[in-house]
């Protein structure tokens, strides 16, 4: 039934350290979870010494660095480097962020770097977001309508309205937030999660969507919505500094607002 | 769960369309629960020293017994509600949730019947 301790094959060792060159003065320590699939071993925490006079100012350019000139087997997903594709969200000194918009300089002592918490890892910092996108699937994120668009141009909105969708389509489906909420951590399997909710929240709240009352309808699950209890590690989390936990009340409040 | 999609297994059993009653209920007796609990914490500070006949004249009043009443009735109303959130938070293993909810429910209604009528037996007397 409960799990109280860490299955044996899970808990984290200490791994290989790779000491600076010789000469480097500006010298910060990333400890890094590793954990590969293959070897059969348990994961393990590599320390990598990192001159910082010769690396860029971000976490993410200490992993480029260390995977283009320490250790090339380092494994873990980026893109953009610029906060706005949300594929190196991970865990930074203790907190959900992204590596690419985390200055190394905020961070005191050694950078410790762990995959997202509490999903299943593919490969050291890489974690199995298929549920996490097939949950964002499932509230059929798009503009569902029964008018026909006017012919002559776009479907308008006021500015108001338009209004209405700031600090909502900021969100780039990092899964910091989700994957910081304890709810979402012991409920998973069926509570969407804060990042999902936020989208969802995107499309009922949309003044050109016509279908609310079906997206209000899927959400009315004592599982689904109706983990959230207002933890708020969402809102301190989120690396584009959005409030999903604000969205969620929004959501709840309009499924009371129908009752009367 | 396997060869299903993702989707699938997202999707689960679909939305159950209640929680609203649940969690509302919840935030209403919390609400009511302030004004009741004040009223009893003073009316027993005005009790301390009492001799028994005291606190049974006390509670034996028509507008104390009433709201003893009420509080007794929305505490524990509260109390399962809540107890039933923990419940769904933390047991995974489904049968021993459902027993779990449903005997805590069994417990508050009992309590709070059995404690109305302790109320109710001092207020008309007997």
């Amino acid at each position: 039934m409960a799990q109280i301790s860490l299955p044996a094959n899970s808990r984290v060792t200490e791994g290989k350290t790779y000491s600076a060159p010789p000469g480097a003065k500006n010298i910060k320590r990333f400890k890094v979870y590793r954990w590969d699939p293959e070897s059969g071993q348990n994961p393990r925490l590599d320390t990598y010494e990192v001159d910082l006079d010769t690396c860029g100012p971000m976490v993410l350019d200490a992993l480029i660095k260390i995977k283009n000139e320490i250790d090339s087997t380092l494994t873990f997903r980026r893109s953009c480097r610029e906060g706005i594709c949300g594929s190196c969200a991970m865990n930074i000194d203790g907190t959900n962020t992204l590596a690419c918009t985390k200055a190394i300089s905020d961070i005191k002592g050694d950078v410790r770097v762990y995959p997202l918490p509490h999903m299943p890892v593919i490969k050291d910092l890489v974690p199995d977001l298929s549920h996490f996108y097939a949950q964002y699937a499932s509230i059929r994120p798009w503009l569902r309508t029964q008018t026909p668009p006017p012919p002559d141009r776009e479907r308008l909105q006021s500015r108001e309205d338009r209004a209405k969708l700031d600090g909502l389509y900021e969100c780039i489906l990092c899964a910091c937030c989700s994957t910081s909420c304890p709810s979402y951590w012991w409920n998973s399997d069926r509570y969407l999660g804060p990042a999902i909710l936020l989208q969802a929240y995107r499309w009922i709240v949309d003044s050109r969507d016509e279908d609310t009352g079906t997206r209000l309808d899927e959400l009315e699950d004592p599982f689904k919505l109706y983990r959230c209890h207002t933890i708020m590690n969402c809102a301190k989390t989120c690396p584009k500094g959005l409030n999903p936990a604000k969205a969620i009340a929004e959501i709840k409040k309009l499924l009371v607002e129908r009752r009367f | 769960m396997k060869f299903r999609s993702p989707l699938v297994r997202a999707k689960g059993l679909g939305a159950a369309k209640s929680g609203v009653d649940h969690w509302l209920a919840q935030r209403v007796a919390a609400v009511a629960l302030v004004p009741l609990v004040i009223w009893f914490v003073i009316g027993l500070i005005g009790q301390v020293g009492a001799d028994y006949e005291s606190v049974k004249a006390w509670v034996g009043r028509p507008v104390n017994a009433v709201l003893l009443i009420l509080l007794l009735g929305t505490m524990f109303h509260h109390a399962q509600l809540g107890m039933q959130v923990i419940y769904e938070d933390y047991i995974h293993t489904n049968w021993l949730k459902i027993a779990s909810i449903y005997l805590t429910k069994f417990a508050a209604y009992l309590l709070a019947v059995g404690a109305s009528f302790a109320v109710l037996k001092v207020a008309l007397g007997g």
